[in-house]
């Protein structure tokens, strides 16, 4: 339970014990425990409010938590740094803001993390480049992000991350609002992310065409896990992959629109 | 041309280009984060600075500067908590500012509220050297942070949460976007003056997006709107004798107009092309 001592090979990457924490009042998370290990793909999955994205979001440190250890790569919480070994993907329904953006500059923005003075040399820009190929947006780097279709955001939202070169992805709901056709897109850059050994932690509503991938599901309700193994399939709640998620998505791509009806 | 034969004119073609440069730099930012009031507030409250250089016989763009810096970190501070209530205490400041300057500058010695009115719209014919000198310094300290700096304001004012998570120092570059929009609101104070400061914040930038896609750009072509709009403002606020604030801002609602008129075409054409692409889109779903 206590920090280890430096084991780098057989350390999980993610640490998380009787981890707890309020937004406002509401106790969100009720002591949740959560490793993930190197090389795995973890997804998260729950019912809407059951504490998953905020337990994503406090990995990441972005809640902090009212009791509880978490530590990453080995490190605890507090004395980590190394963020260039983190790509995160928050959950977002655009990657617009106030002023236009083109795609490319989205995507170096990941870059930060590796070059602190915002310098761009060489092995960054092809960095970006290969992150922007491998969600399949390279012929739209320089179209304004203000431009893109709601599958097409989620795509620079993880290159974004992936121009990182991260050991570690954790990605909160990627998929939503996401037609079939941009959910493959994606799926086939993780599988690449995956075959390369990156470790991967998600928040999915559905495990949708991602399913192969996953090698373990986490569920949450009511801020408490209450399954930790392999993914479960098609069981009866409505926040698990069911029979009928083909037909929502199908109703929805005929539809375009820009904002996560599924989230 | 005559007007250069002036040392005031040139004083005043000088801070003019400053204001052009600076407001449009930093007012990127402040359009991207969707806060594009800030510089409003921050002119309110540097009424304060005004009128305390006027009763404690200081120079009133320092003591501006003074207190529209401890003026936007105080609303940084308020804009992080996130609160609900943030947009009353905001108020709240931007009001007291003002408030505050009209009964400190009553009290000083021969002061009235007449003292404020350059301030207020701007003056070609009030900048002093002493003003130019601290104009130069606080140009050069926005130009260094906006531009220098402009890869991780980017990251910070279009994604918050992901450029904590890049291990970037947040806070700090909040509060260095906040420090950076008062100083060019003290920067702009004579020339645009405090109640229009804004306007040179926001209306360049929001004019150069009518034809811009990306942030460079943006960022860029603000900035020489910024400078054109200044530069021609002053100048014929020479000739006619009318405040130059006022002048110049209504030259850049005018380069906003024609900006519009002319992107009309170039955007309806980019609407066209992506409702195509939309429409393919779908016939692929329906396939699947």
């Amino acid at each position: 339970m206590e920090s280890q001592p430096a084991e780098a090979a057989d350390q999980p990457v993610i640490s998380l014990r009787g981890a707890t924490a309020s937004l406002g009042s509401r106790p969100v998370l009720r002591g949740v425990d959560l490793t993930v290990r190197r090389g795995e793909v973890v997804a998260l999955l729950g019912a809407n409010g059951s504490g998953k994205s905020t337990a994503v979001r406090a990995i990441v440190g972005q809640v902090p938590l009212s009791d509880g250890e978490l530590a990453l790569f080995g490190t605890d919480f507090n004395r980590f740094r190394a963020w260039s070994r983190i790509g995160y993907v928050p959950q977002r329904t655009t990657a617009a803001s106030g002023v236009p953006a083109t795609v490319r500059e989205v995507v170096s923005s990941g870059r930060l993390a590796r070059s602190r003075f915002g310098v761009l040399r060489k092995s960054d820009k092809a960095a970006v480049e290969r992150a922007l190929a491998l969600v399949d947006m390279s012929q739209y780097a320089d179209a304004s992000v203000n431009a893109l279709s709601g599958g097409q955001h989620q795509r620079v939202l993880i290159a974004r991350a992936l121009a990182v070169e991260p050991e570690l992805l954790i990605m909160d709901e990627p998929m939503a609002g996401v037609d079939l056709a941009n959910q493959e897109v994606l799926a086939n850059a993780l599988r690449e992310q995956v075959a390369a050994g990156s470790t991967v932690l998600l928040v999915l509503h559905e495990l949708g065409p991602l399913e192969p991938l996953i090698d373990r599901a986490v569920v949450l309700r009511d801020g408490c896990v209450v399954h930790d193994g392999p993914p479960p399939e098609a069981v009866g709640q409505h926040a698990l992959p069911g029979h009928d998620h083909v037909h929502p998505h199908a109703a929805h791509g005929a539809e375009p629109l820009r904002t996560g009806l599924l989230s | 041309m005559d007007l250069l034969d002036y040392a005031f004119m040139q004083r005043a073609l000088l801070a003019a280009v400053l204001v052009g440069v600076t407001a449009p730099a930093i007012g990127t930012y402040l359009v991207q984060r969707r806060q594009a009031v800030m510089g409003d507030g921050i002119g309110h409250v540097a009424m304060t600075g005004v009128a305390l250089g006027f009763l404690l016989n200081a120079s009133p763009v320092w003591m501006a500067t003074l207190v529209a810096v401890i003026g936007a970190v105080g609303m940084e501070l308020i804009r992080s908590r996130g609160k609900t209530s943030g947009d009353i205490a905001l108020a709240m400041l931007f009001y007291g500012g003002l408030a505050g300057g009209v009964m400190i500058i009553n009290l000083a010695p021969g002061g009235s509220t007449a003292n404020l009115t350059s301030y207020l719209f701007g003056s070609i014919t009030t900048v002093s050297a002493e003003d130019v000198t601290a104009v130069v310094i606080l140009a050069a300290f926005v130009i260094a942070v906006t531009l220098g700096l402009r890869r991780q304001l980017f990251a910070v004012c279009q994604d918050e949460e992901f450029a904590r998570v890049t291990g970037l120092p947040v806070r700090f570059l909040n509060l260095l976007i906040a420090v950076t929009a008062a100083v060019t609101v003290t920067v702009a104070m004579r020339i645009v003056g405090l109640l229009l400061v804004s306007a040179m914040m926001v209306i360049p930038v929001a004019a150069a997006q009518r034809v811009t896609r990306g942030f460079t750009a943006t960022l860029s072509v603000a900035m020489v709107i910024g400078v054109l709009v200044s530069l021609s403002g002053t100048t014929l606020t020479y000739y006619i004798d009318a405040p130059s604030g006022g002048t110049i801002v209504l030259l850049a609602i005018g380069v906003f107009m024609v900006m519009t008129a002319l992107s009309t075409p170039l955007a309806r054409r980019r609407a066209n092309a992506a409702r195509a692409a939309e429409e393919v889109c779908t016939r692929d779903d329906v396939k699947v």
